[in-house]
């Protein structure tokens, strides 16, 4: 207890220093005062008395010193003495402490940005209670779209006869929907699902209730929706009213029973849904039954028994799965199954994970390159200071004391550094926030763990380059540095480690700007591979007819009407429609069965292409070329043979080098011929396969379409003309044309993301490179002005005194980059996590690298080098 | 000539609190005079060594203090034992006799008294 006392006190001793003085001044005072008169009553004279009694009384400075210690806190009095001379010593160099700012703050803001990345899709969980035993079924292929499991009649299958699961989901996470309230509407997408997936996730609502199990009683007898916290806010005006009122989906009511809480956004992190509505309801909304078709696709979540492990759940589903196969052997294949968790696009969570921790990787590595850059600076800097260091070693301050000082230095450069650099990468990640829509909804916050994070880089930088000088510190002997001669062996050895540093950052630095030539490799090799279309020039207009309910045929007819209209329009060159783009997601195959087969089995099927449906003219007007036989037509109908376009890869897959055109095969129990071969593309994503595709003639297979119309005008200008054209046919209809291109703009966003990303660490690591090469060669020409001066006087040609002047740092150059390379093509593996078909074996990559590391090197040592050449040998001599 | 003894760590906290526990309050130079003469000068004592420690009992609450009139008028600083530093003398000295008694054993102690 009294020691806490004390503690304060002296605490508060520390701030209010001057009253203590006055006391102890007073009492020695008065002491020797007294003393003297003793002595003097002693028989001494006045003079003597006085001195003797100084001599007894002891050297006051040592007391006072004493006093202090005992009295405040000398820790804490020390640290701000030594913070004061630091901020003092550092205010004397601004240019100096500016780089080193700078430095730091690059460093640490490119590791905030990565981890506050990394923090928000890796580090936080799903906000569902117990996220660990949460997982999605998945196939152990991927054929099936890469998030839909199985069929709402096998997921029920599953749900009643696992007995390792506490509980399963169905999810269908492809519902669109225009809401219509109080007159206003709204198109929105978000979930259909099982009436359980609220109570299994342990989700709470922030207003109202959700909806149970308990609710579903069969088809249509639910006729709820839950509303997103963000569409609560943004259409209804974060309104408390809403709950009970009822909403318009396809002219059905349903009742708005809740709203979500704002962290609760469902089971995928970059998909965020703006309802959920009974899976019991979706015929409502989809205008098509899945419930009781086993083979259209949901996605599947389930929630594992305490004490059932991973694999022990994964066999129960797989017995199960073969049972089903046996009972329903026309639609379920038995395909094993497997468990992941959910938030990352399932499977593509590996990719992420792997994206996001070699990015990691990397930013660890640029701030590791600017430490190693720092070090050298204050090593440098610690020598230069090596006359003041020995001055006060001499007076008798202890090497703890001086280390402790030249630490204190680091430190606060450093925490400058990592608060600029927090602050830039706090800018950053809003910025990115609000214009790259962070693949999705997903929102990255700069929260506790990325302050702490910052804190804990900034600090190990601290120590990283604080200790080279500490320890120059340390082993220095104050007599010779006096003298001012340095005995030459520390003074190799002190440069050897340097050495040893540059080479390391210039290693560090060539591997970084590999890495990011390989991306740009990358990136250009994703721009230009071949799509099989053209988005360039073209538009999507797609026509919101969910509200309109009509038959097939009539709507066939209304889709030919509009294309002709379309053609009319002035400046329109193509239109025509097709039920879906490529890479819109969504895509699975649909089996195909040889002629003559009489059991649609999945088993007796030959190959499960995507299919599209088209309207004539879709080829030409997507870019997409025939290679041979002939289009669809409208002449195609119901009534007509089945006619079908193929592309090259599902030509090769079924008959090999046969030509294809006049052959058969079962596409949808229909006996279907193909008369065209269109060439390959891609339909689902940038880094799939070739993938086999049938493309039917909409008057022989007709969905709801989208229409691409190719024209020079502007999306805007032709939204205006379009209504008014298309009044006439389907007045009323909202119609929204967005250029091709710019749809396309999220299926490149990981390569661009990953060429930003790198690109900015190349550059980072070249500017460290230039300023580590000339820093170390600025500063031997300095050093050595003199024996250089001499060298030249006596006689040295221009090339020696080059080399003598910055010969070593390009030979580190050289060693450096060599390593780097080799770390580069080692580290292959790594990059190939971060860019699709990364190469660092490619030449083109190699010459690059190996040619900016060369041309960093000229630029870096050509102002030492000029400054070693323009050497005056008799004006130095003089001057020294 | 007599070998003067450097006062141990500790035990001139003793001889200062036992000092004021006999005398009552006193001012600094009063205190070392004190302890000068009880040694018997036997003890090297630079006196102003005895204001930082004054000061650490004070913080520790053994002793108090304040200023008022020396015998010969000056102001000085008074210090006296309190209620805690009287607890903390006695413990001290149940220490030291303790220690000092062990050690006297050690010494008392010949070879064929060991079995």
């Amino acid at each position: 207890m009294s020691a806490v006392n004390r503690f304060f006190t002296r605490l508060l001793n520390v701030t209010g220093r001057r009253r203590g003085d006055e006391r102890l001044r007073e009492e020695i005072e008065s002491h020797i005062a007294t003393q003297t008169e003793d002595n003097v009553r002693a028989g001494m004279t006045p003079a003597q008395a006085r001195r003797q009694a100084r001599l007894k009384f002891g050297a006051v400075e040592a007391v006072r010193e004493n006093y202090h210690a005992e009295k405040g806190l000398p820790f804490v009095e020390n640290l701000l003495l030594d913070v004061r001379y630091a901020l003092r010593v550092l205010r004397k160099s601004p240019a100096f402490t500016l780089v080193t700012i700078v430095t730091l703050m690059l460093g640490i803001g490119a590791n905030v940005v990565v981890f506050g990345v990394l923090n928000a899709v890796l580090l936080h969980s799903l906000d569902v209670s117990d996220p660990s035993s949460l997982y999605q079924i998945r196939h152990r292929q991927w054929t099936q779209g890469k998030l839909l499991t199985t069929s709402y009649p096998a997921f029920e299958d599953f749900q009643r006869r696992n007995g390792t699961f506490s509980g399963m989901a169905a999810i269908y996470a492809y519902s669109d929907a225009s809401i219509s309230w109080r007159n206003a509407v709204t198109s929105v997408h978000g979930d259909e699902v099982s009436g359980n997936y609220f109570d299994l996730l342990g989700a709470q609502p922030a207003l109202g209730r959700f909806f149970h199990a308990a609710d579903e009683r069969g088809p249509g007898s639910a006729p709820y929706i839950v509303l997103s916290n963000s569409l609560w806010r943004t259409a209804f005006h974060a309104d408390p009213g809403v709950i009970g009122t009822t909403v318009e989906i396809k002219k059905h009511p349903f009742t708005v029973v809740g709203v979500a809480s704002p962290e609760f956004q469902g089971t995928e992190r970059f998909v965020w849904p703006d309802y959920w509505l009974p899976m019991v309801n979706e015929q409502q909304v989809q205008s098509w039954d899945y419930l009781h078709n086993r083979t259209s696709r949901v996605t599947v979540i389930g929630r594992i028994k305490p004490g059932v492990t991973e694999r022990q759940a994964t066999d129960d589903l797989n017995k199960i799965g073969a049972q089903l196969a046996n009972e329903y052997p026309q639609t379920d294949d038995g395909q094993p199954l497997r468990l992941v968790h959910p938030g990352l696009y399932a499977d593509e969570g590996d990719v992420i994970r792997g994206f996001l921790w070699s990015i990691t990787a990397l930013a660890l590595l640029v701030l590791a390159a600017a430490c190693a850059n720092l070090a050298s600076l204050f090593a440098a800097r610690a020598s230069d200071r090596s006359r003041e260091l020995a001055l006060r070693v001499a007076l008798g301050s202890s090497r703890r004391r001086l280390v402790r000082q030249l630490l204190t230095e680091a430190v606060l450069v450093s925490l400058a550094g990592g608060a600029a650099g927090l602050v830039a990468a706090y800018l950053l990640l809003g910025v990115l926030d609000r214009t790259a829509p962070f693949a999705g909804s997903l929102t990255v916050h700069v929260d506790g763990r990325v302050y702490v994070a910052a804190l804990v880089l900034t600090l190990a930088s601290a120590l990283l380059f604080g200790m080279l000088p500490a320890r120059q510190a340390w082993q220095s002997s104050p007599l010779q540095m006096m003298k001012g001669t340095h005995a030459q062996s520390t003074h190799l050895g002190r440069f050897a480690l340097r050495d040893l540093l540059l080479g390391v950052q210039i290693a560090i630095c060539t591997l970084l700007v590999t890495a990011s030539l390989v991306a740009v490799r990358g990136m250009t090799r994703a721009l230009h591979t071949p799509l099989g279309f053209q988005p360039q020039g073209a538009m999507l207009v797609s026509l919101d007819l969910s509200q309109v309910e009509q038959p097939d045929d009539v709507a066939l007819e209304k889709e030919k009407a509009i294309l002709e209209a379309m053609r009319d329009v002035p400046g329109v060159t193509a239109a025509a429609a097709v039920n879906r783009t490529p890479m819109t997601g969504g895509l699975h195959g649909t089996p195909i069965f040889p002629p003559g087969t009489a059991e649609f089995k999945l088993n007796n099927s030959v190959l499960a292409p995507y299919v599209f449906s088209m309207s004539p003219g879709y080829l030409d007007a997507a870019g997409t070329r025939l290679l041979g036989g002939r289009d669809v037509s409208w002449q195609d109908t119901a009534k007509t043979p089945y006619v079908a376009v193929v592309n090259q890869t599902f030509a090769r897959k079924m008959w090999d080098e046969t030509p294809a055109i006049g052959q058969r095969f079962i596409l949808n129990a229909n006996l279907t011929e193909v008369v065209g071969v269109s060439e390959d593309g891609k339909y689902h994503d940038m880094q799939e396969s070739p993938q086999p595709v049938v493309y039917l003639p909409l008057s022989q297979s007709y969905s709801e379409a989208v229409f691409i119309v190719r024209s020079r005008r502007t999306p805007t200008e032709m939204s205006a003309t379009l209504q008014r054209t298309l009044s006439g046919i389907e007045p009323n209809v909202p119609i929204t044309v967005q250029s091709w291109s710019d749809s396309l703009a999220g299926q490149l966003f990981p390569a661009k993301a990953a060429t930003v990303a790198l690109g900015i660490m190349g550059l980072l690591a070249a500017m460290l490179a230039v300023t580590g090469i000339f820093g170390m060669a600025a500063y031997s020409v300095s050093r050595r002005m003199k024996e250089l001066g001499i060298r030249m006087a006596l006689g040295a040609r221009r090339t020696q005194v080059m080399s003598a002047a910055v010969g070593r740092p390009i030979v580190l150059l050289g060693v450096g980059s060599l390593l780097g390379l080799l770390a580069g093509i080692l580290a292959s593996r790594l990059l190939r996590q971060i860019v699709y078909q990364a190469n660092p074996g490619d030449p083109a990559v190699l010459g690059g690298a190996v040619l900016t590391m060369a041309l960093l090197g000229v630029v870096a040592s050509a102002l030492p080098a000029r400054r070693a050449l323009a050497i005056d040998p008799s004006k130095l001599m003089r001057e020294e | 000539m007599k070998h003067k003894k450097d006062v141990q760590q500790g035990t001139l906290a003793l001889m200062l609190l036992k000092t004021l526990d006999v005398l009552g309050p006193q001012h600094g130079y009063g205190i070392a005079r004190r302890i000068e003469q009880i040694s018997g000068d036997l003890l090297s004592v630079n006196q102003g060594t005895l204001y930082p420690l004054l000061l650490r009992l004070e913080q520790e609450g053994a002793i108090a203090s304040e200023w008022g009139p020396s015998e010969n008028n000056r102001r000085a600083r008074f210090y006296r034992l309190t209620q805690a530093g009287q607890k903390l003398l006695q413990a001290e000295k149940r220490d030291w006799e303790q220690t000092a008694a062990i050690i006297a054993r050690f010494f008392e102690v010949k070879a064929q008294d060991l079995p």
